[in-house]
């Protein structure tokens, strides 16, 4: 799932601080899931905004909202008929979900209220980490299913670099936590199915063009479409 | 024990501190409190294992939060006593009064100033 | 080993002579004498040297104009080129532009990651990792092919082509396969981490030769004289990937504070001598971390002093 993690409160107040009517809409999907976006957020958030503005004298009003999903038109539909009635809108969803709610409501500027991180896991309660780039292109059939472009820093294709100690990444001794090395990661599990004649093959270069690097993505599929 | 505390103290009853959401403290500001205080039970007795604990660590994050946007982190705060503790309870009680009426009114322009307690 | 390409450091290895090579760090900032006076200092005591690129990902001057530089003082040098900070169409270019300069031989890295360094708000690039870069020299110089399919006619890079390998790093039982792929991608030469923990770096020696890697790449020890028992805590404890066992801070500790630079050069100076012995080792990277001055006298005192000639080279 996409994960995010929420902005701080004085940065939104600072974006919304000269309308007069600002809804705040969460989305109950995956920013809801990592406790970012989702309705409990959304009312803490309106509610801190409210305080702040009625302690600085400031009269703004302050709606809030959840939608099912800011990432599909027909959820963020249910906006149409209340939307012409705000001057702002903080969309406390993902960036997907913050531009497409800019693409549907035009003339309405809308700010985030969250940073959208990665595509992670729950760990456990509190804890999110990523595990996948979306570069397009999955390759964790060869590589015991730990992706190297996610859990090497230097995505590297051929095996750890020399910075790996005790299994972890060299970074960690900037980042303060412990990072695996994603291929101390991968040779352990070649190694448990068998599989370490995968490690010696060089890998190919890696085709980036259906990752960032090509360009915005798209996929289109006509067994799908209408 | 007829003790006496504070009259400006609005008691909200909850099964156990752990049901007081973050959402919970701020609206009781927003309503017009110009404190709250949690009376948790003493940590490590609480019946439900930690909801204590649960409370006390969304008091923390509501005061950062209330600091962000320009509200003194003291008017919100987190205590631990049990329920044979009578005389503790009015001492605290009178220790937040003291504490927001220094601060003063959260809104300068209204004279409602009122304290809630979970 | 026969030489096949101009580097006088391949011709020296291929000679039977145990090289040596040793690094120039070049300056955070444009001066053109920094790179002239290192490169002089080494002239007459080193066949090949190192530049460094951007080394703990800090901006410095670049390593293929410093190449360039130390090449037209008519010294021999070795172009460092990590993957971090450039993609397939920059490493292909700076290939043949080192190429156009005859820099004949490359050291294929992957690079420290950006966050050490002092711009650590940058991006990225990892393209390629040191093994594909490795693949990409042999093949522009072999096939004189680019990665993109343009065959070149004329002008294909003349490299002699080495990789680093760190015997320190984990898992261990990984290192020696790692070798064995970048040796396979064509790496001909490997110059080791610095060494201190003799021990564990035999061990890896002796998977080395069991996997027969010993004659097919030549490896130069790397060694890096301690000035002062705080460098050697440093690089224990902050520098990824330098194993320095407690036992040489100890001995680098238990002399006063005016003779630890002394007794660390006598320290490398008894890991060559070991060295000399062990199978497989062909020569040695002397790494004197701003301290190339003292590149000669270790030369000198280990006995590698005067360095052979060989015939044909530049």
């Amino acid at each position: 799932m996409i994960m995010a993690k929420p902005k701080k409160a004085e940065e939104i107040i600072s974006r919304v601080k000269d309308f007069s009517r600002v809804l705040v809409a969460g989305c109950k999907g995956c920013v809801a899931i990592c406790e970012a976006g989702g309705q409990k957020e959304v009312e803490v958030l309106a509610s801190a905004m409210r305080i702040h503005f009625s302690q600085i004298g400031k009269r703004i009003e302050i709606d809030e909202v959840s939608l099912s999903r800011q990432c599909d038109k027909e959820y963020l539909q249910e906006l149409a008929d209340s939307i012409d009635s705000y001057d702002a809108v903080i969309s406390l969803a993902c960036g997907a979900g913050v531009q497409f709610l800019t693409e549907m409501y035009g003339e309405k500027p809308v700010f985030p209220g969250v940073d959208t991180c990665f595509i992670g896991v729950t760990e456990e309660q509190g804890v999110w980490s990523e595990r996948c780039q979306a570069c397009g292109n999955c390759m964790l059939g060869e590589t015991g299913g730990i992706c190297p472009i996610t859990r090497c820093s230097k995505r590297m294709l051929n095996g750890p670099c020399g910075g790996s100690e005790n299994g972890k990444c060299e970074i960690s001794l900037l980042v303060g936590r412990d990072v695996a090395c994603g291929w101390h990661l991968i040779y352990e599990r070649l190694k448990k199915l068998g599989e370490l004649e995968r490690f010696r093959r060089p890998s190919e270069d890696k085709d980036w063009t259906a990752s960032r690097d090509g360009g915005p993505r798209q996929i289109i599929r006509k067994d799908v479409r209408p | 024990m007829r003790l006496s505390y504070p009259t400006n103290l609005r008691i909200v009853k909850v099964p156990c501190t752990g049901r007081v959401a973050a959402i919970h403290l701020l609206r009781a500001i927003e309503k017009g409190a110009d404190g709250v205080f949690i009376a948790g039970c003493m940590e490590g007795d609480c019946h439900y294992q930690e909801g204590n604990l649960r409370a006390k660590k969304r008091v923390t994050y509501i005061r950062g939060l209330l600091e962000s946007i320009g509200v003194d982190r003291e008017r919100v705060a987190m205590y631990n006593l049990s329920a044979g503790m009578g005389p503790r309870f009015a001492e605290i009680a009178q220790e937040m009064t003291d504490k927001i009426r220094q601060l003063g009114p959260l809104v300068k322009s209204t004279n409602a100033g009122k304290e809630v307690v979970a | 080993m026969s030489a096949t390409t101009p580097s006088r450091l391949e011709k020296i290895i291929a000679a039977g002579h145990l090289a040596v090579t040793s690094e120039c760090g070049p300056p955070r900032n444009g001066d053109p004498e920094v790179v002239s006076r290192k490169a002089e200092l080494l002239r007459n005591h080193v066949d090949a040297i190192n530049v460094t690129d951007n080394q703990t990902a800090v901006v410095r001057q670049c390593s293929l104009a410093s190449c360039i530089r130390i090449k037209l003082l008519g010294l021999e040098p070795v172009l460092q080129m990590v993957t971090r900070d450039r993609n397939r169409i920059a490493i292909q270019s700076d290939l043949l532009g080192a190429t156009s300069f005859g820099v004949h031989n490359i050291l294929c890295l992957t690079g420290d990651h950006q966050r050490f360094g002092d711009h650590p708000t940058s991006a990225n690039v990892f393209d390629m990792d040191s093994t594909r870069l490795i693949q990409t020299v042999r093949m522009m110089r072999d096939e004189g092919r680019l990665l993109g399919g343009h065959q070149m006619e004329e002008g294909r890079p003349q490299m002699f082509i080495g990789a680093a390998e760190n015997p320190f790093a984990d898992p261990f039982e990984i290192r020696v396969l790692r070798l064995a792929k970048k040796v396979a991608a064509g790496a001909q030469f490997i110059q080791t981490q610095c060494i201190y923990n003799m021990e564990k770096f035999k061990l890896w020696m002796k998977q080395v030769r069991d996997e027969g890697l010993h004659e097919k790449v030549a490896v130069l020890a790397g060694i890096t004289p301690i000035k002062t028992v705080g460098m050697a805590k440093y690089m224990k404890n902050k520098v990824p990937g330098i194993d320095v066992p407690e036992a040489v801070i100890k001995r680098i500790a238990g002399v006063p504070k005016e003779n630890q630079a002394e007794e660390g050069i006598k320290l490398c100076l008894e890991q060559i001598e070991e060295l000399k012995e062990e199978e497989g080792i062909m020569g040695f990277h002397i790494m004197a971390i701003e301290w190339e001055e003292k590149v000669p006298e270790i030369v000198e005192r280990a006995g590698l002093f005067p360095r052979p000639a060989v015939n044909g080279s530049e």
